[in-house]
């Protein structure tokens, strides 16, 4: 499903047409992207602006918060299907997550796990914009992502959890790992997708183990078409809101899967055991030895 | 082992301690110690993560949650789940004393993320299985390495001792990415309870089950670690009784102070969640 891959049976023309009327993703706020993916007129937000659940710790700092706290709960239909997206706002404190944005997501998450219990399946879609804990509430942001990962694990056993990561921020800290434990991930190429932002390995470990400006060498060990490749996500699709609406419905048709990747401990420990750490290992090189399947 | 003494570490201590001679479960790695102990009379699975320098991966030497130490522990964790499915549930005991998650290069291509989420995941299944979960923080517990070990437990204990802390990242990082210095950081943990780094601020976020007083962290006595066995089963008791899931922590006194906020959103996400 790579967007190469979907246009190899089209025409110069169709693929021209196709080009121009994509929708980017990318350039949405959160609130359109939830807009865009749930059936026209099926959109409801939930806990909105007006609602203003604000973060309380924001203001103690000198931060102006924002009163939906960077977070979109939309419920609608997706492809007929009843759904909640649960958006990040990367445009607000870089997708941060602290104890208001955090547990709106948390409380989404249960309250499927609730319809879900009672055969009532709401299919759940994480748009991870983030961060990952917001610094500001730190313990607090922890606390809530912690919250976040319970509720996937629970959830994912009634639905599939599907987990979208577009760029420009890309998803980091704890909302990798919550990313890590979807039942299926889609990336765009722009996407980058790691526990560690570039910054922070590069102040812990120093600029000679990575220099965070160094923008093609980033995407080349976490950029969304790398992870792809390596089997850490299961689609790579171009920029454009239909193709993403599509994807997101064709694998929640394939329902919970057999195994997630989190389970996969035996075999992701035999492929750990034959890496080299003090051998060098580039992106390229990684693709050879850990093919797309090894983790399903 | 080589003649190069273990190194050192609260974690080691405190695993030794609670684990007092029980046989170690071979795990293949000197950074994660795992044993069956006997707890009043009960058989419970401890792991701690501890420093290791001959440790294959660099950037995993310091006690850090690494990519092998997150995939193992979920082995160790899943491998008492399987043995105890027709059995009693066996308590686990998380024994908290990690700097952070491992941060490099390698770590960052071969998909960290992954390692930490698996932990988290069997500790999680674990929870959900009917093991009695519990951590206990006896030194660091920042960042990915609390998230993966530890905050999955039913209940979170911790030392009241000097050099106990919980934290979502380091210090120098926490100023870099928040563009303050480390001085300004510091200071404004002292006003907003959940930047602080301070174990006592941390429980009056009502995230703790319990604050052990009067421990020596580092060189505990026979009757103090008598005493922290003694709080670990009171813990694995309550737990029996009435286990429920991570929003125990929202459901008590501290947190209807300090966590207002979440309680909120939750209440006001459940009277919305049906369209009327």
């Amino acid at each position: 499903m790579t967007p190469t891959e979907q246009c190899t049976d089209l025409t110069a023309a169709e693929r021209r047409d196709r080009f121009l009327s994509r929708r980017s993703v990318i350039e949405m706020r959160a609130r359109e992207r939830a807009q865009a993916l749930l059936d026209p007129g099926s959109f409801r937000e939930l806990l909105g602006p007006f609602d203003r659940l604000e973060s309380p710790w924001l203001p103690l700092q000198g931060i102006v918060p924002q009163s939906d706290d960077g977070v979109v709960i939309a419920r609608g239909e997706l492809a007929g299907k009843p759904a909640v997206i649960m958006a990040i706002e990367g445009a607000f404190q870089g997708g941060s997550l602290g104890e208001v944005s955090g547990s709106k997501i948390a409380g989404a998450l249960a309250l499927a796990r609730r319809d879900g219990e009672a055969g009532k399946p709401v299919l759940p879609v994480l748009l991870l914009e983030t961060g990952g804990v917001r610094l500001q509430e730190a313990n607090l942001g922890e606390a809530v992502v912690a919250e976040i990962h319970a509720e996937i694990i629970a959830l994912r056993r009634h639905v599939p959890v599907i987990g979208v990561i577009t760029g420009m921020v890309g998803c980091f800290g704890g909302m990798s790992i919550a990313a890590s434990l979807c039942s299926y991930l889609v990336v765009l190429p722009q996407a980058r997708f790691e526990l560690n932002g570039p910054e922070v390995i590069e102040q812990e470990a120093g600029i000679d183990e990575l220099d965070a400006n160094d923008r093609r060498l980033i995407w080349s060990l976490i950029g969304g078409e790398q992870r792809y490749e390596t089997g850490f996500a299961d689609a790579l699709i171009e920029d454009d809101a239909e193709s993403l609406r599509r994807t997101i419905r064709d694998l929640a048709a394939q329902g919970v899967p057999a195994r997630h990747r989190t389970e996969a401990v035996d075999d992701y420990r035999r492929l750990l055991a034959q890496i080299d750490p003090t051998g060098p290992l580039d992106g390229p090189g990684f693709r050879q030895i850990w093919p797309r399947g090894a983790m399903r | 082992m080589s003649a190069a003494a273990p190194l050192s570490s609260r974690g080691r201590t405190w695993f030794d301690a609670l684990a007092d001679g029980a046989q170690r479960v071979e795990t293949g790695l000197g950074s994660l110690l795992v044993a069956d102990a006997t707890l009043t009379g009960e058989r419970v699975r401890l792991l701690a993560v501890v420093p290791d320098p001959r440790n294959r991966f660099p950037r995993a030497r310091h006690g850090e949650l690494g990519l092998e130490e997150g995939w193992a522990l979920a082995r160790h964790i899943r491998d008492a789940i399987a043995a105890d499915r027709s059995d009693a549930k066996r308590p686990i005991i998380a024994v908290v004393d990690v700097k952070s998650q491992a941060y490099g290069r390698l770590e960052a291509l071969l998909g960290i993320s992954f390692s930490l989420a698996a932990a988290v995941d069997a500790y999680a299944t674990a929870r959900m299985a009917g093991h009695p979960v519990v951590a206990l923080i006896v030194g660091s517990a920042i960042s990915g390495g609390l998230l993966a070990h530890g905050d999955q437990a039913h209940r979170l204990l911790a030392l009241d001792a000097p050099g106990v802390t919980v934290h979502a990242m380091g210090k120098d990082s926490a100023a870099r990415v928040t563009l303050r210095s480390v001085e300004a950081l510091e200071a404004l943990g002292k006003t907003v309870i959940p930047m602080s780094y301070d174990i006592r601020q941390f429980a009056r976020l009502g995230l703790l089950h319990e604050l052990i007083a009067g421990i020596d962290a580092d060189a505990p006595s026979a009757g103090q670690i008598a005493k922290v066995k003694a709080r670990l089963a009171a813990a694995i008791a309550d737990i029996r009784v009435d286990p429920g899931d991570l929003t125990s922590r929202l459901n008590n006194a501290e947190a209807k102070i300090h966590r207002a906020a979440s309680i909120e959103v939750r209440r006001r996400l459940a009277e919305q969640w049906d369209a009327s």
